[in-house]
């Protein structure tokens, strides 16, 4: 119960440090919204439904990096993490508790991305939302550890890409293929696998990312 | 409660700390001295487990829960206020009675007026206050403070001298300090680094 308190306790202080500031939020808003717009002029109208769906899976991979960007940005800062480290909660309460908050954001900025999809391509599947659901767990799962390893880095806005879009091909691939796929099941099976493996990878190793 | 056997830091290249030997007993008061770069820093985050030696060996007699450090940033939150800062802190701490130690602190450290406002409008004074409340919160058996009166005024260094004098003698503590005269009375111990 303690651990849960704590991740509790994490991920409250994360949203409201986002309430707080708004600088993480609003970007990936604008950023989601702004790049379906400017895809919806680019796509010609004789465009497959494939190609849509793939501008709108490369538009969450980087609206998740945004996120991703900033999310250690408070933690850098005056070096907090320095003391989350020392608190005796286990450390992997700091990945989970930031995922959460990481997790909500990306929620948010899907409420806003996918009745933008219908609004400018297609009609809005429960594939397709089951999908993006299952995505942000994975996304938000091996993004949060990655953002970890880069804040520590002079050269983070370049290593989290770097680290991150390989990892994210495979959440595309599903993401996509449960969107067109006659049999989105399998496809929607390999994003659950694909969460949980990469959730419990992330949570074990988290503690050896913020320790030396 | 730390030992220390030839212990040595490196940071690439650069050895900041080299074979150094250290005892520190229980509820000793150990001054660590030196000129800016000589390894202060460095030697208390290792004894915080922030850092690992890269030479050597470090045995530090206490759990993590129980130390309290202060390092040269205040190790808060600038969005959140004093207020919630302390709570975040002293609720991962399970610290029992949190809203009356944390209260207790914030009136002993001339902050309670500010408590509710956000860490970054604080003066540099302020936010090592607010860092001393953070790190005396849990009531640590081991005291790592880097150069805890850097920013304080008279009145604020007057309440840390106050608080060491309280502490003396019934917790340990390793403070780096360039001015080792101000707490001569309190030390039963230098280490000169560097």
């Amino acid at each position: 119960m303690s651990y849960l308190a704590d991740v509790g306790t994490l991920a409250r202080k994360d949203l409201l440090l986002e309430l707080r500031s708004r600088d993480t939020l609003p970007a990936m808003l604008l950023f989601v919204v702004s790049t379906l717009v400017v895809f919806s002029f680019a796509l010609p109208a004789d465009a497959s439904d494939a190609a849509a769906y793939g501008l709108l899976w490369v538009a969450i991979v980087f609206t998740a990096i945004l996120g991703l960007t900033r999310a250690f940005a408070a933690e850098r800062d005056q070096r907090v993490l320095d003391g989350l480290v020392l608190a005796p909660c286990d450390r992997s309460a700091i990945w989970l508790g930031k995922g959460i908050a990481v997790l909500a954001f990306l929620a948010l900025a899907e409420v806003v991305a996918l009745p933008a999809f219908a609004l400018f391509f297609e009609p809005v599947s429960w594939e397709l939302v089951a999908a993006v659901v299952l995505a942000d767990g994975g996304l938000a799962a091996v993004g949060t550890l990655l953002a970890a390893m880069a804040a520590a880095s002079r050269a983070r806005e370049l290593l989290l890409p770097l680290l991150f879009l390989p990892l994210a091909i495979p959440i595309v691939v599903g993401g996509v293929g449960a969107s067109i796929a006659d049999d989105p099941g399998r496809y929607l099976g390999f994003l659950v696998l694909y969460d949980l493996i990469f959730a419990i990878l992330s949570w074990a190793s988290f503690e050896y990312v913020v320790t030396e | 409660m730390i030992a220390a056997r030839g212990l040595g830091r490196s940071f690439g290249a650069k050895r900041v700390l080299r074979d150094l030997d250290l005892d520190v007993a229980d509820r000793d008061v150990l001054l660590v001295t030196g000129p800016n770069g000589s390894g202060k820093s460095t030697l208390l985050a290792l004894c915080a487990g922030l850092l690992v030696p890269t030479a050597g060996e470090l045995e530090v007699e206490v759990d993590r829960s129980r130390i309290g450090y202060l390092a040269h940033e205040p190790l808060v939150y600038r969005e959140l206020t004093a207020l919630e800062n302390l709570d975040l802190y002293g609720r991962l701490y399970r610290v029992p009675e949190r809203r009356e130690r944390i209260g207790m602190l914030l009136e002993r450290y001339g902050l309670w007026e500010a408590r509710r406002e956000r860490v970054a409008t604080f003066s540099r004074g302020m936010q090592q206050r607010l860092a001393l409340c953070r790190t005396l919160l849990h009531e640590p058996d081991l005291l790592l403070l880097d150069e805890p009166y850097a920013g304080l005024d008279e009145e604020g260094a007057a309440l840390l001298d106050a608080e060491l004098g309280a502490l003396a003698g019934k917790r340990t503590v390793v403070l780096a300090t360039h001015d080792p005269e101000q707490l001569a009375r309190l030390a039963t111990g230098t280490l000169a680094l560097g």
